[in-house]
């Protein structure tokens, strides 16, 4: 197997020639009483129109903090955007005033969250929440909400959406939950949907279907997509690039079928090796050693060296900076070529 | 330490017999005299064997029983009926002194690591409690070494035997939990979803642990999961558990190369393969709607509501698992046959 017998990802569109959304040198850390944990160091991606971006990484990597940031939903205290710029049809948005960013919320950038259950009110029916954004933003009368809200119900595809707009969260599934609250997050006709985790608590039959979903929403309605996860399987699926975060960066980005060809990274090229796979019979899992940084103490020099099976001492002294390895494929690792040799083997 | 088994055992003998057993959660209605009004079947008459050294997996989606099916085999839960032999002995209506003498054989891991350790108690209080309720398992005096070492097996610095749970992380924990298990040198431990609170790269090692010490200790082990790479890559053999029945149960091959039973072919369909290739090759199978309510099961076969061959005789006949035409391993529909390609 070889990664340069790549085909190339279809390349959109892009408005005023640059990207649609674009996240650039991103820092963002969070004060707390035992220390600043920097949770954000320098994460740069760009989203194109009609694309999905997978965002992979564990817990703790920053994946879903660099979401928040764009979304602009941030806790601050504690958390302090530091530096970096998040462009939007080529508008910077941590420059603008919280009105502008509402304006953008919603309307352009979406968001759905793991957790459907405590992501809806639990004391308002569903119809009512889906609604609410309509009301409010486009001014809608609560008839035309109503009606736009059933429209929107049939569209994620929840069986007799008209007679189930007074039901509560509660008395929905789990997979309807989701449904319900994507339908939120597609009220106002979003360009660019973020899904944070949308499956992880679902069981596997409905994870498909939800992801199916996702899928035809985002090829019907034309939205490009962020999708942020753990699940190397999910991501496999229906991403066209893939970024990999460790400790707060981007360690690893690339165009899907490259990267599970061939790794370029040692911490993707071991997070691949560390999956059991149903299609694969058992052999001994090879792990990855140690524990993820504290990101109160991140290692110097390349933050994975502890656990790098390739660490040599330019690793703990020198930060690697990305390595372009054609194909418009990155790594941030100062063996990058070699590790990708040795995966493609 | 020293491995337990004695010469009389033999690997491969069955050392936990389960025959029907059923649990039924009462549903009551008021406040004073309550009625019952229903039951939430949790389990409905599940029989497995549990052959020594082995590992049966046990898959289903959430809801199908495979919790509780857990809590009963440790008696955390008294079951409706049925029965339990382990090693011979009635496991259900032993009590007292023997019961305590079983439950040391049978021990668990639990999935959560972060609610299942005490945050008052250091670690060596929490590996060593077993040995305070069992005290002829440790010599006097000689506890804290036996922690020690229990720690060293499973992989933790014998050293941190003073800390607290909250001073690990979510992986280490789980081997704090692992090693609390192992205590009592039980010959069978149950483990619901042990992995599943667990970062990949966590869960990989996690995962090597339980195989090694598997073969060290010549333990058996239930292994409770919904994931199904998971469970493919550390079972000999698997149950898949539907609405609080065993729809289909074989080897591990019988059941991700060769399964019969439609439910067990829309589940491994839907599983995510990590491998972007292989998207458009795979032909799935996408079940529509939930799992019914284990309140009001259907009626013949619980999968019907949601299969796409179900017939008139799947709502009047309830199929049993027994071994089928199409394959000799045993499952519980009436119209059982291989698909082309399973995964």
């Amino acid at each position: 197997m070889s990664h340069s017998a790549v085909k190339p990802t279809p390349a959109s569109p892009t408005p005023e020639g640059g990207h649609l959304l674009e996240v650039r040198d991103l820092h963002v850390e969070f004060r707390t009483g035992e220390g600043v944990a920097r949770v954000i160091n320098g994460v740069s991606y760009h989203l194109d129109a009609g694309e999905t971006l997978a965002v992979l990484g564990e817990s703790g990597s920053g994946k879903s903090v660099t979401a928040q940031a764009i979304m602009g939903i941030l806790d601050t205290p504690p958390a302090n955007v530091r530096s970096g710029q998040i462009l939007y049809r080529g508008r910077d948005l941590l420059g603008q005033s919280e009105e502008q960013r509402r304006q953008v919320r919603g309307k352009e950038i979406a968001m759905i969250f793991q957790d459907a259950l405590s992501a809806l009110n639990p004391v308002f029916p569903v119809g009512w929440q889906i609604g609410e954004t309509l009301r409010h933003r486009e001014g809608m009368s609560r008839g035309d909400a109503r009606a736009r809200t059933v429209e929107l119900m049939d569209l994620v595809r929840i069986p007799a959406a008209a007679s189930r707009l007074g039901d509560y969260p509660h008395q929905f599934s789990g997979g309807m939950r989701q449904r319900v609250m994507i339908a939120m997050a597609l009220a106002l006709n979003p360009k660019v949907l973020i899904a944070d985790e949308p499956t992880t608590a679902l069981d596997v039959t409905v994870q498909a279907q939800i992801m199916d979903l996702l899928a035809d929403l985002r090829r019907d309605l034309d939205m490009a997509m962020i999708l942020i996860t753990h699940d190397l399987g999910v991501v496999a699926g229906v991403a066209d690039r893939i970024a990999v975060m460790y400790a707060g960066r981007i360690v690893e980005h690339a165009d899907v079928h490259s990267l599970y060809r061939a790794p370029a990274h040692p911490y993707t090229k071991g997070l691949l090796e560390s999956i059991p796979r149903l299609d694969v019979r058992g052999q001994a899992l090879s792990t990855i050693r140690g524990l993820p940084p504290n990101l109160m103490r991140i290692p110097s020099g390349c933050p994975f060296h502890p656990r790098c099976p390739y660490v040599q001492q330019v690793c703990v002294d020198v930060v690697p900076h990305d390595l372009v390895l054609g194909d418009g494929r990155t790594s941030a690792c100062h063996f990058a070529q070699e590790v990708c040799d040795d995966s493609a083997r | 330490m020293t491995a337990p088994a004695s010469p009389a055992k033999v690997r491969g003998e069955t050392i936990l017999a389960v025959d029907n057993l059923v649990k039924h959660f009462p549903i009551t209605q008021g406040v004073l005299f309550q009625r019952q009004v229903g039951a939430v079947r949790a389990v409905d008459g599940v029989s497995f064997e549990l052959r020594r050294g082995e590992t049966l997996g046990v898959v289903g989606e959430s809801g199908c029983g495979k919790s509780t099916l857990a809590r009963l085999l440790m008696r955390l839960e008294t079951p409706t009926s049925g029965r339990a032999t382990l090693e011979g002995n009635d496991l259900f209506r032993s009590s007292g002194a023997e019961l305590r003498r079983l439950r040391r054989n049978m021990q668990m891991v639990m999935q959560d690591p972060y609610t299942s350790l005490n945050p008052r108690m250091t670690v060596g209080a929490i590996i060593g409690e077993p040995f305070d309720i069992h005290p002829d398992a440790a010599p006097k005096g000689s506890k804290r070494k036996r922690v020690q070492e229990l720690l060293d097996v499973v992989g933790l610095n014998p050293e941190h035997i003073n800390r607290y749970p909250h001073q690990f992380s979510g992986g280490q924990r789980q081997r704090i939990g692992i090693a609390r298990a192992l205590a009592l040198r039980p010959e069978i431990i149950v483990c619901d979803e042990p992995v599943s609170a667990l970062d990949v790269s966590i869960q990989a090692q996690v995962i090597n642990l339980l195989e090694q010490l598997q073969d060290e200790f010549g333990l058996s082990y239930i292994f409770i999961a919904h994931d199904l790479s998971v469970v493919r890559h550390i079972a000999d053999r698997v149950a898949v558990m539907y609405l609080g029945k065993i729809v289909e149960i074989g080897t591990e091959d019988e059941i991700y190369e060769r399964a019969t039973h439609p439910y067990t072919q829309a589940l491994l369909s839907a599983v995510p393969v990590p491998d972007p290739d292989a998207r458009d090759d795979r032909t799935m199978i996408r079940l529509t709607g939930d799992v019914p309510s284990p309140a009001d099961p259907p009626s013949g076969c619980r999968f019907r509501t949601r299969c796409w061959k179900a017939q008139e005789v799947c709502a009047r006949e309830e199929p049993h698992p027994v071994p089928r035409a199409a394959d000799p391993h045993p499952s519980a529909c009436h119209f059982a046959e291989l698909r082309p390609t399973t995964t």
